[in-house]
């Protein structure tokens, strides 16, 4: 089955968009490259390609978890399935 | 994949092994440029290396670029070299030290003779080096001859996610047959440092990464005006996905596969432990990285990217792998490597390791990459503070 979003770790609240770019309300196949399983999820923003989704619904303040370690902090909450990027996630480091 | 044993490198006189067979004519300083690019003009077959500096430097930042001269001029991609400097002295001391390798090495100073007649009698000299060269020819090397660097650039979320971990599954397989590899990149381990320093391989390579990015980090807070969200990531970065300085990290990380780092380098050093994977200081910017890496001795280099950094280097090929199928495409000259497939699921990611080994070999048996076809040559050197 074709893979539209790539998520690395089981762990992850977000997956990396690699199709040219996914449509509001499409249903995505996701893959989970820690356990080769496959997980589904309906967008609701356009998403580019190499560009994250939400997996989870997360809150202001949420730590963001890719690759199984944290990379920054939710500063607006974001609901599943919605885009994840600088307008919504800042780093932790400065 | 049944992983070839050898491939074919030209011999140097102090046991090395090159991928190229270059004649350079090497500028000790800025001014000297001009001199350097008439003589590589006149002779062909040479390749003259003009940078920024060299004048009035002093301290760390004088003996760097000292490093980075005679380290470059060292290299076994290098066959001769020709040193162009405005000072007898400090020609002198870079010439003695490239000599100990056994290659042939000739310096000129300008002072007191001028520009043409020094291109005159460097030019006489570079011809005879340029005809020596030429009957050079390439013969069966061990694959551990190969010292590997490796660096990212222009990276977006497809270089975490698959060209990446392409150069760590090719570090995984080709580390146990006792090649040299390096990473660099200080800067852009921030967010993942904790992680990186437990993989030094001994307490004495942990202890060593953590101090210098913590000199590094308490660098760039002196420095920084307000903090590095505008560089790192980069437009291109955030343009390709990524959002902080922390995911690029995790990405950029990648690159080393499950290896452990055996000792951590300073910028431009050569390794001496043998052997296997090492850390060097070094900035994150590309063209300073690679030449700083090639200084260091290492005589092929790995390039993944995301968006398409079109880096080369003058003296070590550096090939591009790509995994963002928009880049492979669009930028089709600069990629010597696609494996967009990975996205698709219609490659892994050992089969995507495979095809970068056969791909490293390729080129290190003579096949140009796309950055040395497209005439790609930036030496730049790394500046630690203003000159006096």
């Amino acid at each position: 089955m074709a893979t539209d979003i790539i998520i690395h770790d089981e762990k992850d609240n977000v997956g990396v968009v690699v199709i040219e770019k996914i449509t509001p309300k499409q249903d995505c196949s996701c893959w989970v490259m820690e356990n080769d399983k496959t997980v589904n999820i309906q967008s609701a923003d356009e998403i580019p390609l190499g560009h994250k989704i939400a997996m989870t619904d997360l809150n202001k303040g949420d730590t963001i978890i890719k690759y199984g370690h944290d990379i920054g902090k939710v500063v607006k909450s974001i609901k599943k399935g919605e885009h994840v990027h600088v307008h919504n996630v800042k780093t932790k480091k400065w | 994949m049944e992983i070839p044993k050898s491939f074919l490198g030209y011999k140097r006189e102090n046991g090395r092994a090159g991928t190229r067979n270059h004649v350079i004519i090497l500028p000790v300083d800025d001014i000297s440029n001009a001199c350097a690019e008439a003589v590589a003009n006149n002779i062909k077959g040479t390749i003259a290396l003009p940078h920024s500096y060299g004048r009035l430097q002093f301290g760390a930042d004088l003996e760097l670029h000292f490093k980075t001269m005679i380290g470059t001029a060292k290299n076994p991609n290098v066959a001769a070299a020709i040193i162009i400097g405005i000072e007898p002295k400090w020609t002198k001391r870079i010439v003695d030290e490239v000599a100990k390798t056994g290659k042939p090495v000739e310096g000129f100073s300008i002072e007191g003779a001028g520009d043409i007649e020094t291109i005159m009698k460097a030019s006489k000299k570079a011809q005879e080096f340029s005809i020596w060269a030429s009957e050079k020819q390439r013969e069966e090397c061990p694959i551990s001859d190969l010292w590997i660097s490796v660096k990212c650039g222009e990276s977006d979320t497809t270089s975490g996610l698959a060209s990446n971990p392409t150069v760590g599954n090719l570090m995984d397989k080709l580390e146990p047959l006792g090649v040299h590899l390096c990473f660099g990149e200080t800067s852009e381990l921030t967010g993942a440092e904790t992680v990186c320093e437990k993989r030094g391989k001994s307490p004495e390579a942990q202890e060593k990464f953590k101090k210098t990015w913590n000199d590094y980090n308490d660098f760039i807070l002196k420095e920084a005006t307000d903090d590095l969200s505008e560089s790192q990531p980069t437009a291109g970065n955030i343009a390709g996905g990524l959002t902080t300085i922390e995911e690029k990290a995790f990405g950029n990380f990648q690159k080393i596969g499950s290896r452990q780092f055996i000792d951590v380098l300073t910028p431009a050093e050569e390794p001496e432990k043998g052997p296997g994977l090492y850390f060097m200081d070094t900035s994150s910017a590309a063209a300073e990285c690679v030449t700083l890496q090639a200084a260091g001795g290492f005589n092929i280099h790995l390039f993944p990217t995301g968006q398409g950094n079109i880096i080369g280097n003058p003296i070590e090929p550096v090939i591009k792998l790509t995994a963002n199928p928009l880049t492979a495409v669009n930028m089709s000259e600069h990629i010597d490597c696609d494996v967009s497939k990975i996205l698709s699921r219609e490659m892994n990611l050992s089969q995507a390791g495979d095809e970068l080994i056969k791909t490293t070999l390729r080129v290190a048996n003579g096949r140009l990459t796309c950055a040395e076809a497209l005439g790609h040559k930036e030496f730049v050197m790394t500046k630690l503070y203003r000159s006096a």
